[in-house]
C-alpha cells in the first residue's frame, strides 16, 4: 500500500449548497499532502468526511485500507485529527489535557507517562505544563493540539488549518515538526490558505468551490500553469492599468511594489510583444518581461478565474 | 478494563472541570440550601388566625359562646363585626376579612330543630387553602353546646397519621429532595454536554476510539455523586431546621435517590442530544421541570387531578421519586415496599439512557 487515502467522486451537500463536489483524491504515504483553498472551498468538509465525522452524500473513501464510514472505528485507532478550531479543554492544564487524551486513546500507564514526557519536550511545552489551555497563546495552543493529535502515534495526521492563528516563527517550527513526523513514516494531510506553507508540501490539491482545480507537486504545478506570467515596470502604473483592462487576453493583474504582475491566456503566440504594442501609445517607458510562475499564480489561475471556455459551457 | 478506564477518564475530566467552574460548584451547594429555606419557611399549608368578620343577628349568650368556640380553634380570629349582610360582604370584598360568619337571628330554634343551618360560613374562594378550613370548621360539634339531640355529636374524627403535628415542613422536605434534584440534575448534564458541543470539544472527542456508552455514562457518573451530596444536604437541613424525622433506613433512601438521580441525568443527556445551544438545553430542561413540580403531588394532591394530568404524572420520574422518599422517610417503608414506583423509575432510567445513546452520534451531521 503506497496510498494512505483514496477517494473517488467524494461529494457532500448541505441542503442546496454543495460543499464538496466530486473530488478524486490519492494521498501517498509518508508525505505531506496539502489542501490549498480559500475559505468555504470545502477543505474542512473534506477532512471531516475522511475521518468519518460527516457522511458523504456520494462517492467512496478509503483511509489506510479501510472503507469509511463503514469501518470508521478501526480508522479512528490509526489517525490523529487536529480541528480547525482549538478543541482541547480550556479549563484543563496542558498536562491534564494530554493525560486525558492518552487515557481516551487507551494508553497504559508506562506508555502514557513516556509519551507525555516526550510530547511536552518535543513541542516545547515544559514551561506551560501547568497552565490552563485557555490562557495559552495561539502558537502554544497549536503546539498543544499537535502534541495531542500525535499521542497515539497515528499513521495518518489530518490537520485542518493548523497554523491559522500562529505567528511566522511558530509556523516555521510547526513545519519542522511535521517534517520530523513524516521522516518517521507518518502521512500528513494539511489544509492551509498560506502560499508559503503550500509550497512546502510534497503534493498539493488546490480546492475551489468544492472541486479540485489543480493537483500535483508545487514545482510541477508552477511549470504547468495554464497562463503566461508577465511583469510590467513603469513610472505611471495607473496608466498601464487603464490600458490593460482593454486587453481581452488578460486574466488578472496584481501590483507588487512598482511592478504589475499579470496573468495572460496562453493562446497568444507572443504575449510580450502584444502587450508592448498595446502600451506603446501611453506608457512608452514600460518594461515588459516574462517571468516564472509562483504558486500564487497557480492558485489565482486555478481559482479566481474560471477558464472562459468552462464558464461558457456552464 | 480499558473500557472502564476510558469511562473513568471522562468522569475524572468532567469532575475536574466542575470543580473549577465556581458558579456551577456554588449552585451545587447553594441551590438546595436556598430552596430548602424558601420552601420550608414560605410554603405553609397550615392555616392559623384567618381574619374573620362576624354578623351576629341573634345576639344571645349562645351566639357569643359559639364565636368563642370558633376562635378557640385558633384557625379564625374575629377582627370585625358587621352590622348588616351588605357590610359583611363589603368587608370580604375589600379583603379585610377572609371568612364571614353569619349567625341567624333565630339561632336557638334552628339548632333545636336541626334541619336548617344555624350558622353560615362565607369563605373567600380566591384563596386556595381556605375552603378546606371552612369544611373543617363546619364539622365542629356546635350542637353539643345546645345540649340537644345526638345529631350534633361530631360525626368524624380526623387524625393525621405519620405527621401527627400536621406540620407542612414534614410533608414538604422529603418531597423537596426530588424537586431540587430535578432542578439541578437535568440542567447540569444537559448544559455540560451541550457546552462541549458548542466549544468544539466534541468534534475532537468523537474522532477518538471512545464509545458512545463510555462518553455518556462517564459524563453521568460525577453528577450522580453530586446528586447524592445534595440529597444529604437536604436531609441535613431538613433535620436541623425543620426537625423532619427519618422513619426508614438511610440505605433504602439513598438507593432510591440514586435511581432517581440517574433517571434525571439520563433525561438531561437526552435533552443534550436535541438541543443545539446551552440556552435551548436550559429551556428544554425547564419545560420538563415545571410539569414535574406541578404534577408530581408536591404542590397539589395527586388524587385531585384530572385523568390526563395523572397520566402525565405517571411518566414523570419525580412523581415516583416523591412516593418512594415520602414512604421511606415518613412512613418507615422499605425499598421493597416501594418496589412499584422504584420499578417505574428503573424503566424510565433504562429507556431514557438508551434513547440518549441511540440519538447520540459520533458524527457531526
Ligand atoms: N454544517 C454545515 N451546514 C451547512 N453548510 C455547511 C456546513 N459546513 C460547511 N458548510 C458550507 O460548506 C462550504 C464549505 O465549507 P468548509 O468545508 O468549512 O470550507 P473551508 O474549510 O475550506 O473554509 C461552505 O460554503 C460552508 O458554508
Ligand atoms: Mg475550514
Amino acid at each position: 500500500m503506497t496510498v494512505a487515502i483514496s477517494a473517488r467522486g467524494l461529494t457532500r451537500r448541505f441542503g442546496a449548497v454543495t460543499a464538496v463536489d466530486g473530488i478524486d483524491l490519492d494521498v501517498p504515504r509518508a508525505q505531506i499532502y496539502g489542501f490549498l483553498g480559500p475559505n468555504g472551498s470545502g477543505k474542512s468538509t473534506t477532512i471531516r468526511m475522511l475521518c468519518g465525522l460527516l457522511v458523504p452524500s456520494g462517492g467512496t473513501v478509503n483511509v489506510l485500507g479501510h472503507e469509511v464510514p463503514r469501518e470508521v472505528e478501526t480508522v479512528r485507532r490509526k489517525i490523529g485529527y487536529m480541528t480547525q478550531r482549538f478543541s482541547l479543554w480550556d479549563d484543563l492544564t496542558v498536562t491534564e489535557n494530554l493525560d486525558f487524551m492518552c487515557r481516551i486513546y487507551g494508553l497504559d500507564g508506562a506508555t502514557r507517562r513516556a509519551r507525555m514526557k516526550d510530547r511536552i519536550r518535543s513541542y516545547d511545552l515544559a514551561s506551560h505544563a501547568n497552565q490552563r489551555a485557555g490562557t495559552l497563546s495561539g502558537g502554544e495552543r497549536q503546539r498543544l493540539a499537535l502534541a495531542a493529535a500525535t499521542l497515539q502515534e497515528p499513521q495518518l495526521l489530518l490537520l485542518d488549518e493548523p497554523t491559522s492563528a500562529v505567528d511566522p516563527q511558530n509556523r516555521r517550527d510547526c513545519w519542522e515538526n511535521l517534517f520530523a513526523l513524516v521522516a518517521a513514516g507518518t502521512t500528513i494531510l494539511v489544509s492551509t490558505h498560506y502560499m508559503d506553507e503550500a509550497e512546502r508540501c510534497h503534493r498539493l490539491a488546490i480546492l475551489d468551490h468544492g472541486r479540485i482545480a489543480a493537483e500535483g507537486e508545487p514545482k510541477q504545478l508552477a511549470r504547468d500553469i495554464d497562463a503566461t506570467v508577465i511583469e510590467i515596470e513603469c513610472a505611471d502604473l495607473t496608466a498601464v492599468r487603464r490600458v490593460l483592462v482593454t486587453v481581452p487576453a488578460i486574466r488578472s493583474v496584481a501590483q507588487l511594489g512598482n511592478r504589475l504582475h499579470v496573468l495572460m491566456h496562453r493562446d497568444s503566440a507572443d504575449p510580450e510583444r502584444e502587450l508592448r504594442a498595446s502600451l506603446a501609445g501611453q506608457c512608452a517607458d514600460a518594461r515588459v518581461e516574462r517571468v516564472g510562475a509562483t504558486l500564487e499564480d497557480v492558485f489565482v489561475a486555478a481559482t479566481q478565474l474560471r477558464r472562459p471556455d468552462v464558464e461558457r459551457a456552464a | 478494563m480499558i473500557w472502564l478506564e476510558r469511562l473513568l477518564a471522562i468522569s475524572a475530566k468532567e469532575a475536574r472541570q466542575l470543580a473549577r467552574d465556581r458558579v456551577t460548584f456554588g449552585m451545587i451547594i447553594g441551590v438546595p440550601v436556598l430552596q430548602m429555606l424558601l420552601f420550608g419557611y414560605a410554603i405553609n399549608f397550615d392555616v392559623r388566625d384567618v381574619d374573620a368578620a362576624m354578623l351576629d343577628q341573634s345576639r344571645t349568650s349562645l351566639s357569643r359562646q359559639l364565636v368563642g368556640d370558633l376562635q378557640a380553634t385558633q384557625v379564625l380570629r374575629v377582627v370585625r363585626e358587621a352590622g348588616s349582610e351588605r357590610e359583611l360582604r363589603e368587608l370580604m370584598q375589600r379583603g379585610n376579612a377572609r371568612v364571614g360568619i353569619v349567625i341567624a337571628p333565630d339561632l336557638e330554634r334552628r339548632l333545636f330543630e336541626g334541619n336548617r343551618p344555624a350558622v353560615q360560613l362565607l369563605v373567600d374562594g380566591s384563596q386556595p387553602a381556605l375552603e378546606k378550613i371552612a369544611q373543617g370548621l363546619g364539622s365542629m360539634p356546635l350542637l353539643k353546646r345546645a345540649g340537644t339531640s345526638a345529631t350534633g355529636v361530631r360525626r368524624f374524627e380526623i387524625r393525621t397519621e405519620y405527621n401527627p403535628a400536621r406540620r407542612t415542613a414534614v410533608q414538604i422536605v422529603p418531597a423537596l429532595i426530588g424537586t431540587i434534584l430535578t432542578m439541578t440534575m437535568v440542567i447540569f448534564t444537559s448544559g455540560a454536554s451541550v457546552r462541549e458541543r458548542e466549544r468544539g470539544n466534541l468534534e475532537l472527542l468523537i474522532t477518538t476510539p471512545v464509545t458512545r456508552g463510555q462518553l455518556l455514562a462517564g459524563k453521568l457518573l460525577p453528577y450522580v455523586i453530586i446528586g447524592l451530596i445534595q440529597t444529604t444536604l437536604i436531609l441535613g437541613v431538613g433535620r436541623v431546621l425543620f426537625g423532619v424525622p427519618m422513619a426508614g433506613s438511610f440505605v433504602d433512601l439513598y438507593l432510591g435517590a440514586l435511581v432517581f438521580i440517574a433517571a434525571s441525568l439520563s433525561l438531561g443527556l437526552f435533552i443534550s442530544t436535541i438541543a443545539l445551544t446551552q440556552f435551548q438545553a436550559f429551556q428544554m430542561a425547564f419545560v420538563t421541570m415545571l410539569p414535574s413540580i406541578l404534577l408530581s403531588g408536591f404542590m397539589f394532591p395527586f388524587e385531585g387531578m384530572p385523568a390526563f394530568a395523572q397520566a402525565i404524572a405517571q411518566v414523570l420520574p419525580l412523581t415516583h421519586c416523591n412516593e418512594i422518599i415520602r414512604g421511606i422517610t415518613l412512613r418507615g417503608a422499605t425499598l421493597a415496599d416501594m418496589h412499584v414506583p422504584l420499578l417505574k423509575l428503573v424503566i424510565f432510567l433504562v429507556l431514557m439512557f438508551s434513547l440518549a445513546v441511540t440519538r447520540f452520534r459520533k458524527r457531526l451531521d
